[in-house]
């Protein structure tokens, strides 16, 4: 980066690997994740906080990447979808996605991925009003969410 | 080995899923290359003004900053998909609001977005119109003074701001509604609604030391985006390498150019790789959204509901630039007599020029509109006459031998067989509209047909050296499956399993024409180019086959699973064996490729008179029927979708589950557009350009229980009998729920979309 005054640096530990960052007051955690760490995975929908396609997880917990300054991310853990699995290996939730036909154009997947992730680790067997409230964040435009919450609550093991 | 299963007909995951879940899959906006600038556009802040000067030193003066562009640096050159009314940037005058007037390119997006705020445009202000009345005004500003001299590819009919202008007609609509026992009339408005792709708009060019110039970008074809960059920037196509990266969807705004031919330019200027993506804000100002439509229209029948008559006139909004809009007109009025015997139909419709952003190609392309309208008033008729509205449509539904309205033979109609499976599944006959204190129950049924088609493609197989096989064919996948589905009519087709085929990624260099994934037309149009050529290569096969077994090619067939079988007899070859013989020894590794136009005309001069239709070939049919139950709050007005039941007769699901997603995922932005998606302008300014301002529904706002039905009347010509699935669904929604809410409240909605304020009005008008 260059022009840019105060630049500080700040660790952050992503995916369970810390990273030394330039980031400004200004500089978002999606803007480090993929300007910086190619951690592309987190998309800019709207820059907004409203479409969740930025979603990551801040110990455990989803939030807006896009409006999440990294600087205040520091001694948090982050975890991106890039950071859900080992290898080609899939989770549970991944694995409900793909057999239930829950992506379309892919675009909020990630994001989606990570949030129903979130939601498992709290509520194991979520139903299907758990789930459509849970994922209320995040918008998609293909699917008509019927796919993408079958899939979550078939992750979960409850029908 | 598990048995050979038929590919054609299995829910087959999508093909490209894994990198899709696992958050590898590269869109635009994650593609980078060595020495890359970026790219950000200045808009124009006036909807109408003559550009007198630029002052680019401030911006140029901005460290990092290394190119600015601005009207003053480029020749006029236009495009356009109907009328080449277009150049890549506002030259000598803005049109609207948003409009591009000057680019930047810098080392990064943050510093290109401030440099390009530094650029000083000196306008002086024109008297804008706002509105197609304001447009049609008498004397009223033009916003094209050069209309007649603008190329167009059809003969299009235009006057003032009044860009095309069709008539379609069949019958003697007069002397039929002199007939009729019953006659109702009403006017109807829609609104522009956004496409909300949720990847926005970019794209990413680089120029090699030849001068040719690498281009990926968001697009709905590789070659419509080679188009216009070439017609918009006065480049030969062969210097013009148009590639494409995963697409975050499409819906119609990535059909025609966003800001390729600008992000081409700004690489040819600086000769670095420049990669430009819009802001959400950008995107929804600069792209293009949904036509506002003004819709007056009379429907008549006899006492018995046997439909005889109807007149409908449009105007439409179609802002600055011609884009699809012709289409979009012709083909609304195509649709306008719905999916009924209507002997007596008369349609005129015109579109207009006004300084508000284009209006384009949207999931639908003006059926939706229409059919609105007109769905209103087949429950209008049926409720003064006391019949059934569901009823209502079977009595009037085209008959499988019936022409549609223009005289297009139909070779395949699933219409009854959908209103049949919808009141069946949704329980219609004994539908109950239990009262909670509060809350009114309606239920609504609407239909509609929907076109897949519209002209060329083409399809290479290629046979690799160990016996699988690559399927090249320029489609695009926005998301929608196409990839999964094209790859199955194939292996199907050479009956191996889909493992063996691998379908390549469009790309002008390597992949044989299509025109483009719009009009729901890559299953059914692409698919026979794929099938064909499928076919090509398993003759080829046979061939060589025959010639290694020294048998006529008549004693060959394929086998389940990659073989070929010498009939009756249990002698096999695996393709492999094939595949190396025409590597190494004889005949040339083998190429089976098809390409072909769809051809059938819409129009029969006996039946029907047409005057500036724009399309004159434009597909074969699709059917649907949906019933929606409404709940509507009384205190506030709210209807809610509670459940959906659609029928659609798709020909043949090559893919199941696919189908359903793209009915379900149509019924929903369908919702949006009835409910709550719309886009406002304050005088010539966009007022809700962010998701903020604009709602677009998300899990909690549509039902749980949308109910898809798969119908299959096979299209004869269409590979294993498939017609297109991509609109359709879309289009009966507003109308349905309209229907629902008057079946609960008593209330007929004219305007789009049906938000609480609009249902409590009415509903208080009511009272």
């Amino acid at each position: 980066m260059r022009g840019d005054e105060g630049m500080t640096t700040v660790a952050l530990r992503i995916n369970g690997v810390e990273h030394s960052v330039a980031a400004d007051g200004r500089r978002t955690l999606l803007e480090v994740l993929r300007d910086e760490l190619g951690l592309t995975g987190a998309k800019r929908g709207c820059n907004q906080g409203v479409c969740g396609a930025c979603t990551v997880l801040l110990d455990g917990r989803p939030v807006r990447a896009c409006l999440s300054l990294a600087a205040a991310c520091a001694g948090h853990e982050i975890t991106t979808v890039e950071g859900l699995t080992e290898g080609n290996e899939l989770t549970p939730v991944q694995q409900a996605f793909v057999e239930h036909g829950a992506v379309q154009c892919g675009f909020c997947t990630p994001g989606m991925v990570l949030t129903a992730t979130a939601l498992l680790k709290e509520n194991p067997k979520p139903n299907v009003a758990e789930v459509r409230t849970a994922l209320s964040g995040n918008l998609c435009r293909c699917s008509g969410y019927r796919k993408i919450v079958d899939a979550v609550v078939a992750a979960g093991g409850a029908r | 080995m598990s048995p050979y299963k038929n590919q054609v007909g299995q829910s087959i995951p999508k093909v490209d899923v894994r990198e899709k879940v696992t958050g590898r899959a590269a869109y635009i906006a994650d593609l980078s290359r060595p020495g890359m600038l970026h790219g950000a556009v200045l808009q124009s802040p006036y909807a109408h003004a003559r550009i007198k000067g630029y002052d680019t030193s401030k911006a140029l003066a901005v460290p990092g900053v290394r190119c600015v562009l601005t009207g003053a640096d480029f020749t006029e050159h236009f495009m356009g998909a109907f009328i080449k009314d277009e150049g890549p940037i506002a030259i000598g005058k803005v049109r609207y609001v948003g409009e591009p007037v000057a680019v930047v390119a810098a080392d990064d997006e943050r510093t290109a977005r401030r440099a390009a705020r530094l650029i000083e445009v000196e306008y002086e202000e024109l008297p804008a119109v706002l509105t197609p009345e304001e447009a049609l005004a008498p004397g009223a500003p033009l916003v094209h003074e050069d209309l007649a001299s603008y190329v167009k590819v059809f003969d299009a009919k235009f006057e003032g701001n009044a860009f095309s202008c069709t008539d379609l007609s069949e019958g003697d609509v007069d002397k039929a509604f002199a007939e009729c026992d019953v006659v109702v009339e009403g006017t109807y408005e829609t609104q522009a609604q956004y496409h909300l792709s949720l990847e926005p708009c970019g794209a990413l060019a680089e120029v090699d030391a030849n001068g040719r110039v690498h281009l990926w970008s968001a697009n709905q074809s590789v070659f419509r985006v080679q188009a216009n960059v070439c017609e918009s920037l006065g480049l030969p196509m062969s210097k013009l390498h148009s590639m494409t990266p995963k697409v975050g969807a499409g819906f119609g705004n990535k059909m025609e150019a966003h800001i390729q031919p600008l992000v081409v330019a700004l690489a040819l200027k600086v000769q670095r790789p420049v990669k430009m993506i819009l802001s959400r804000e950008e995107d929804f100002e600069m792209v293009r959204a949904r036509h506002p439509f003004k819709i007056r229209i009379r429907t008549g029948a006899r006492k018995d509901g046997t439909l005889l008559a109807r007149e409908v006139e449009t105007l439409l909004d179609g802002g600055a630039y011609a884009d699809d809009s012709p289409g979009v007109l012709g083909y609304s009025l195509l649709m306008a007599r719905g999916p009924y015997t209507i002997p007596n139909t008369r349609c005129f419709g015109r579109v207009v020029y006004t300084n508000k952003m284009r209006f384009g190609a949207f999931r639908g392309f003006g059926n939706g509109q229409v059919a609105f309208a007109g769905e209103q008033q087949i429950d209008e008729i049926a409720h003064r006459l006391g019949i059934d509205p569901l009823e209502m449509r079977l009595r009037n539904a085209m008959r499988i031998e019936e022409p549609w309205f223009g005289g297009q033979q139909v070779n395949s109609n699933g219409l009854a067989e959908c209103l049949e499976k919808v009141r069946e599944k949704s329980g219609w006959g004994r539908r109950a509209r239990p009262s909670r204190p509060g809350v009114k129950v309606g239920y609504g049924v609407a239909a509609c047909a929907h076109i897949s088609g519209l002209l060329a493609t083409s399809a290479i197989v290629r046979m690799l050296e160990d016996g699988s096989f690559v399927l090249s064919t320029g489609a695009t996948d926005i998301g929608q499956g196409s990839d999964t589905v094209l790859t199955q009519i194939c292996a199907d087709a050479l009956k191996v399993t889909v493992d063996n085929v691998v379908c390549a990624t469009p790309d002008t260099d390597g992949s044989p024409y299509n025109w483009g994934t719009t009009a729901s037309r890559v299953t059914y149009t692409t698919g026979r180019a794929v099938a064909g050529a499928a076919e090509d290569v398993g003759r080829q096969i046979k061939e060589a086959a025959a010639k290694m077994l020294n048998c006529p090619v008549g004693d060959v067939e394929l086998r389940d699973g990659g073989f070929i079988g010498v009939k009756g007899s249990n002698t096999t070859l695996p393709y492999a064996a094939v595949a190396g013989f025409t590597h190494w020894a004889s005949g040339g590794p083998i190429v089976g490729s098809k390409s072909l136009i769809y051809d059938a005309p819409t129009i029969d001069p006996r039946r029907a008179v047409a005057i500036g239709l724009p399309f004159t070939r434009i597909g074969v049919f699709s059917f649907n029927a949906l019933v929606v139950e409404v709940e509507i709050d009384e205190v506030t007005g709210k209807a809610t979708v509670a459940r959906a039941w659609s029928a659609v007769d798709v020909g043949k699901a090559i893919n199941p589950r696919l189908v359903e997603g793209q009915i379900e995922g149509g019924i929903v932005q369908g919702l949006g557009f009835a409910l709550t998606e719309e886009m406002v302008w304050d005088g010539g300014r966009l007022a809700n350009p962010t998701l903020m301002d604009y709602k677009a529904p998300g899990a909690v706002d549509v039902p749980y229980e949308i109910n898809s039905i798969i119908v299959e009347h096979p299209e004869p010509d269409g590979p294993f009998g498939a017609k297109g699935v991509g609109e359709i669904s879309l289009v009966s929604v507003p109308a349905a729920v309209a229907n629902a809410i008057f079946d609960a409240a008593g209330v007929r909605l004219h305007k789009l979309p049906m938000t609480p304020e609009r249902v409590l009005t009415a509903m208080l008008g009511a009272d």
